[in-house]
């Protein structure tokens, strides 16, 4: 019987605590989500009254703010991934004896706040930082074009600030790689791009897939880069919500917002998962 | 891609061959031709630059001085995917993310062959294993992946075959089988096979041809039997098998055999068999040469006597003695146990003879203990 009981006990602590900071929380979410004003109640009273009209209704009011967010966080996530894979093969096959220097490099960004770092980029993309006015004299843009307070500051922002979360796991993957399938896959006929394509890429799809979920998901949840580096025309769901709780007070929207949310990632996750087809690996 | 590189046919020649990395020097001024059709065995200890020597056969590396021809090709700085050569990679480098069939179909499909199907399926038949086609090469043994490597590579029909010491990471009995297998395999489709080996053993027993290799230079090449009873060089000598190498001088001639002087006794060799540039020498005899005699048995042939039993071994198919002579030098004699007379007990003093043809002679400046220290079994160090 010991044997048996001892791993249920060591999953004890985990347990308690997912269900009393997650579980509970989600319980208490979805009672509100369906919650609706008091009846000549103060603002931020409300009661349940099993309204899941609340879930259409939020929808329809905010379907621009949750389309953008999968569209930024989507935007991100593939630029994300074409500038880390690179970056995480050289890691893995040419950085030698810098490799350990360049992993911490990756992650450096982490020991700065995350608000710190977002607010940095208004500076670089702002009027007085050497982006805009280089770009502006080289002609790519218009002299009456600004950079912040743009669609482009957005996404440029969450690429930045979930770049390491695509790196790591890419990298990862990449590293597991042995090199002498490469050239076997070179000895056998295969050039350099046809190996990418049969070998190099299949066997780091695990990374591919692992790189692209932690990026996406905390993107499409994202709501201080449209914040700062955003206007009100680049709106995500994250700033509804976040408004909708903090500034209006509106409980019952912003929980069926959180909801619609995090079952519409769900899905996508679920159909990706599917497509990429990481359960062949490995 | 089918341009004349990926067509080549014939010989393969290395010529003058440099390849250097910093100060070290892998590969040192290196010639050799490969006859097309041989089964050549490159052999060497650990670092002796022999998988460096292959690998820029396969294109893998680009020496740093020197050219590589196939036939009348030159492909010094052919690109791998554009040679007609392929690899048996020394840990097989199968890919884990396809299937066997896949696997061995990837070199045809990259070159746009029809038939796919026919020449997977024959070439498993051939290395007895069809019915793993559909499996993940992690699903299989050792033994098993190293056939499946070899199926890789030799369904493409390669001007030259590459073995990087393909049969390292099988345990003994396997290894045997499949020097075997590999052998016939090699009459059965005929290709030149180029094998890189640290196992004397491994590469006498398969190739017709064997250069031995030592610190980036070919020591000796010829075939099995000729490197093995006619050493030019005492690190040949000790590195294929073992050998008793006795100091002594030249000191005349007695028709085709030279005479010579150890410590006082005076023996005789084939003229052929010796490499000595003066009349210092390095005499050699194999130890299962050697017969021991009790003192007061006639002998005839070559004959050294006073020695003394040092030690003896008993391990079956022989007897293993350590003969410690009055210079001081200990010998080493395999006997047969296979003439019912009780071996020898330790102390017993007694004659060492053979036959005179069985003696090679070395210069007498060389290190004696050359490629005796060599340890065969760290395989991934290279």
């Amino acid at each position: 019987m010991k044997k048996i009981s001892t791993p249920y006990l060591l999953l004890i602590p985990g347990f308690a605590f997912l269900f009393i900071f997650f579980i509970l929380p989600i319980a208490n979410l979805a009672q509100t989500s369906t919650q609706t004003p008091l009846l000549n109640g103060d603002t931020g009273q409300y009661e349940q009254t099993f309204r899941f009209a609340n879930y259409i209704d939020a929808f329809i009011e905010n379907r621009e703010q949750f389309s953008r967010s999968f569209i930024y966080a989507i935007i991100a996530t593939l630029i994300a991934l074409l500038i880390s894979y690179p970056l995480a093969y050289a890691l893995a096959f040419k950085a030698g004896k810098y490799k350990n220097i360049l992993l911490v490099l990756v992650v450096a960004p982490f020991f700065t706040s995350f608000l710190l770092r977002t607010v940095a980029w208004k500076q670089i993309l702002g009027e007085e930082g050497f982006v805009v006015p280089s770009l502006r004299t080289i002609g790519v843009i218009s002299e009456s074009t600004t950079l912040t307070s743009t669609s482009f500051a957005v996404v440029m922002g969450m690429t930045y600030n979930f770049l390491p979360f695509m790196t790591l796991p890419l990298y990862a993957s990449i590293d597991r790689i042995d090199p002498r399938t490469l050239e076997a896959s070179g000895d056998l006929y295969a050039n350099g791009f046809t190996t990418f394509r049969k070998v190099t890429l299949p066997l780091s799809m695990p990374g591919v897939v692992a790189g692209t979920l932690l990026t996406f998901i905390p993107a499409a949840g994202d709501y201080v880069n449209a914040q700062i580096l955003g206007s009100p025309n680049t709106k995500m769901l994250g700033n509804v919500i976040e408004s909708r709780y903090f500034k209006i007070v509106d409980y019952p929207t912003a929980a069926a917002l959180s909801f619609t949310l995090m079952a519409a990632i769900l899905i996508l996750v679920t159909i990706y998962i599917r497509k990429a087809g990481t359960e062949e690996l490995v | 891609m089918a341009d004349s590189a990926n067509s080549a046919r014939g010989d393969l020649k290395l010529t003058r061959i440099t390849k250097s990395y910093g100060d070290f020097t892998a590969v040192d001024d290196l010639s050799l031709t490969i006859p097309e059709g041989s089964f050549f065995a490159l052999l060497g200890p650990s670092g002796c630059g022999k998988t460096t020597t292959l690998r820029m056969i396969a294109g893998l590396e680009e020496p740093t001085v020197g050219s590589i021809h196939l036939g009348s090709t030159d492909i010094t700085t052919t690109k791998p995917y554009q040679r007609p050569i392929n690899t048996v990679f020394q840990n097989y480098a199968l890919f884990p993310h396809l299937t066997i069939f896949e696997n061995i179909a990837f070199g045809l499909r990259r070159r746009g062959i029809k038939d796919v199907d026919e020449a997977v399926n024959k070439v498993l038949n051939l290395v007895e294993l069809p019915h793993l086609a559909q499996r993940k090469p992690t699903q299989l043994s050792g033994g098993q992946q190293q056939r499946i490597a070899l199926a890789r590579a030799i369904v493409n029909r390669p001007a030259l075959l590459l073995l990087d010491e393909p049969l390292g990471a099988l345990d003994l009995k396997l290894r045997r089988q499949m020097q075997i297998e590999l052998k016939w395999i090699q009459k059965e489709v005929g290709l030149t096979f180029v094998h890189v080996t640290h196992d004397q053993e491994e590469a006498m027993t398969m190739a017709d041809t064997i250069a031995v290799m030592n610190e980036g230079k070919i020591e000796q090449m010829g075939s099995p039997a000729d490197l093995y009873d006619n050493p030019k060089t005492a690190f040949v000598a000790n590195f294929l098998g073992q050998s008793n190498l006795i100091k002594g001088s030249l000191v005349g001639t007695d028709g085709d055999s030279l005479v010579a002087e150890l410590f006082g006794q005076k023996i005789s060799l084939p003229r052929n068999r010796s490499h000595a540039v003066d009349s210092s020498i390095f005499a050699g005899i194999r130890p299962e040469k050697f017969r021991i005699s009790l003192l007061q048995t006639p002998v005839s042939g070559n004959v050294l006597s006073g020695g003394k039993i040092e030690d003896v071994s008993y391990i079956g198919v022989s007897t293993q003695y350590q003969v410690m002579m009055p210079w001081g030098q200990e010998l080493m004699v395999f006997e047969q146990n296979d003439d019912g007379v009780a071996p020898f007990q330790i102390g017993d003093a007694v004659n060492i003879s053979w036959e005179p043809i069985f003696t090679f002679a070395l210069r007498g400046d060389e290190d004696a203990e050359a490629g005796t220290e060599v340890i065969p079994e760290d395989l991934d160090e290279e």
